[in-house]
């Protein structure tokens, strides 16, 4: 009986011997011959997309009701949310403060771009910058992290960080035990493909639904496994 | 029976978890297929537009299906304009080459792993092992699993077997041995239990070099490769090392990026039943600055290229893993995920497995009858893959292929055997049972090589692997 071509080897593996040379040619050859009964002429296009679902036309970005459906998400998700009704810079930073003062001792990794005008309030002493790179290990024994957010999604109460300026690289968000994040509420859209249309896929994009959690321990839900066991929020309604 | 007559039939490896009667575990699975068939109801519910977004979905993996090549082409062309390397397999064997040797070619002896499906079908670990590198896997179950040197039981809660306190006690006795021991004085509070877990890898990420992954989707036109994950380790294999290798089947392609807006709301709610995932992770290429500095994309044909000539079958190829068909399926409840024979269980197992390895084997023919045909997995699938037609079509087959063949009689025995035993679970675990002490005289190197007499026809073919060493069933009854 012939040896069909998808034979998985087994561990003295004949094949180990076998020039993989080629494989990107056979592979593509394979694939088209497979498709022998797609016509020739047919383009992807002519494969109909019907787009039918929900694109747009929820609750306008920014929204009260946006913005409400966001921390009502987050919360569900246990993230701690705290909405900032804030006339000036000043009182962001005294929201950043007292909710560092709150959660965390060690030091607040902050990442390039993040305001400075909302760091007045924090001791200057707990501002751990990344530059030059921290390395893991300072990572690790930084307490936690305070960024802000690239957009996010309300339906389903999720953060996106695009690393673009006070999000940082991405490590920065992962290490420390706690994430503090602030979002505008001008950030906020109704849906996945609202968010999806506003995104650069060239960066490196993280996109956070609550604290990490498992549920391998007996189906009980526990937060916090290897991300940030803490995700604060902190929603910015400008005045 | 003779013992031999099982040989060539699903190994059940562990099917026996499902056959203990009114155990505390089979009450944990039941449990766990019932809670997460709920939380995924209820999530669907919320969704006005469901049936718009399946049928979408449906249709995009059409499209990329039908002009594969040319996906896989711009595939290649933007991942490596972003400053990624692209390797193609065309088999396990030769996927798990390419990464034995992109590993040695970082110096490295371990690697930090993300449980993924793709590396478990060409069994990377064990290739990885053969040659002095130790592959850690990073989820919390995996770990359990990987700890307490024993196996899987559920596709989505692989320590579901195990309680609390036997966790604390594998963590207790075994962590040290492989790493930072477990915190002195741990309860078996499941949140001590998580933060024990949570030291004892953080190590593991904080020095890992290579890190491996799959990827849930590729985005063609941008060259973007998406992870899908729950609690992190995810983003600790992809965020810390420098070299990061990720094995993904040609079939994960999404033409656009756009095309993702569609997957990331069917994807999460179909599976773990959440409006979204805790972490989702996109990158294109590398960044400087940020994350690894080599990105290594492994583009695994193995079988998925023989899938997409079959017309009707083809559609098998559209399945993003998210597990809803097993948790409405009444067979797969009765019989466990280790029955299939594969790492992938349940109705999509039984059209996906036969489809990847070809029907050679006693196992993939059996793998057709293992439903009722009852409709419910059709109904769930997120990307509308009509499942009981594609296994009407598939038993077609076998039945066609073994009048061609004149497939010998001891086969087709057996054959009808495998239904039987699929249809009671108590026969599962007699089966069991003969099947390891059958397998085991004959297996070489833990793999059972050609057989003897009236099997040889099919053992000539294939290599089936070998019935687990104990059972679990044998396990349970040594230790209760
Ligand atoms: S076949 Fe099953 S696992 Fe695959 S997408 Fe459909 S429901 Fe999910």
């Amino acid at each position: 009986m012939d040896m069909p071509a998808n034979v998985p080897e087994n561990a003295s593996g004949q094949a180990l011997r076998k020039a993989p040379a080629g494989a990107r040619e056979e592979i593509l050859a394979r694939v088209r011959r497979a498709l022998a009964d797609v016509p020739a002429a047919e383009e992807p296009a002519d494969v109909a997309v019907a787009r039918d679902y929900a694109r747009a036309g929820g609750p306008a970005p920014g929204s009260p009701a946006v913005r409400e459906l966001l921390v009502e998400r987050l919360i569900d998700y246990d993230a701690a949310v705290r909405t900032v009704t804030a006339a000036d810079a000043a009182s962001v930073a005294e929201a950043v403060a007292r909710s560092a003062a709150a959660r965390t001792a060690g030091p607040l990794v902050v990442p390039d771009g993040f305001p400075a005008e909302w760091l007045a309030a924090l001791p200057p002493e707990r501002v751990l910058r990344d530059e030059p790179p921290l390395g893991v290990g300072a990572l690790d024994r930084a307490g936690a992290v305070l960024t802000t957010a690239a957009a996010a999604v309300a339906t389903t109460g999720t953060l996106v960080l695009d690393c673009g300026p006070g999000q940082g690289r991405r490590a920065l968000t992962l290490v420390p035990d706690h994430h503090l994040c602030v979002v505008r509420a001008g950030q906020v859209v109704a849906s996945v493909p609202e968010v999806l249309a506003g995104l650069e896929p060239a960066r490196p994009l993280t996109f956070i639904s609550g604290p990490s959690a498992t549920s391998d321990i007996e189906l009980d839900r526990i937060e916090g496994v290897h991300g940030p066991r803490t995700l604060e929020v902190l929603v910015l309604v400008e005045g | 029976m003779s013992d031999s007559t099982y040989l060539g039939m699903p190994p059940f490896p562990e099917a026996a978890r499902t056959a203990l009667g009114d155990t505390q575990l089979r009450s944990n699975l039941a449990h766990a297929t019932d809670t997460i068939r709920r939380k995924r109801a209820a999530v669907v519910a919320e969704v006005d537009d469901w049936e718009e977004l399946r049928e979408a979905g449906r249709a995009v993996k059409e499209r990329t299906l039908r002009h594969l090549d040319t996906y896989l082409v711009r595939l290649e062309e933007r991942v490596t304009a972003a400053g990624g390397q692209v390797h193609w397999a065309r088999d396990g064997a030769e996927a798990g080459r390419i990464v034995t040797e992109l590993v040695r070619a970082t110096g490295e002896s371990e690697v930090v792993k993300i449980k993924s499906m793709a590396t478990q079908e060409i069994e990377l670990n064990e290739t990885l092992a053969e040659a002095g590198i130790a592959a850690y896997e990073t989820d919390l179950a995996e770990l359990i699993v990987q700890l307490g040197d024993d196996h899987p039981s559920h596709i989505l809660v692989p320590a579901i077997h195990r309680n609390r306190a036997e966790i604390r006690e594998i963590f207790v006795r075994e962590m040290g041995a492989y790493g930072t021991p477990a915190p002195d004085g741990l309860t078996d509070d499941p949140a001590r239990l998580a933060e024990a877990a949570r030291l004892h890898l953080r190590e593991k990420f904080l020095r890992a070099k290579v890190g491996i992954s799959g990827a849930n989707f590729l985005v063609a036109d941008t060259g973007t490769a998406v992870v899908v994950e729950s609690e992190g380790n995810g983003r600790m294999c992809l965020t810390l090392p420098e070299t990061l290798i990720s094995v993904v089947g040609i079939e994960k392609i999404v033409p656009s990026w756009q095309d993702l807006e569609v997957f990331l709301q069917l994807l999460p709610r179909s599976s773990t039943g959440e409006r979204m995932n805790p972490y989702t992770s996109t990158w294109t290429g590398t960044t400087e600055g940020d994350g690894p500095s080599t990105f290594h994309l492994v583009l695994l044909d193995g079988g998925r290229s023989d899938t997409l000539a079959d017309r009707i079958g083809r559609q098998a190829l559209n399945c993003i893993r998210c597990s809803a068909c097993l948790n409405v399926c009444p067979v797969y409840e009765r019989v466990g995920g280790h029955a299939y024979g594969s790492v992938y269980p349940g109705p999509i197992g039984a059209i996906l497995g036969p489809q990847l390895r070809g029907t050679d084997t006693l196992l993939d023919r059996s793998l057709p009858y293992a439903s009722t045909l009852c409709g419910a997995c059709y109904e769930v699938c997120p990307v509308k893959i009509n499942i009981p037609e594609v296994l009407v079509h598939l038993r077609a087959q076998v039945v066609d292929e073994g009048r061609e063949r004149r497939v010998p009689k001891a086969e087709r025995m057996a054959m009808a055997a495998a239904r039987w035993v699929l249809s009671d679970p108590a026969r599962l675990a007699a089966a069991q049972r003969t099947g390891a002490l059958g397998g085991r005289l004959l297996s070489r190197r833990g793999r059972i090589g050609r057989l003897p007499g009236p099997l040889s026809p099919w053992s000539d073919t294939r290599d089936a692997p070998s019935p687990a060493r104990e059972s679990f069933r044998a396990w349970w009854k040594r230790t209760h």
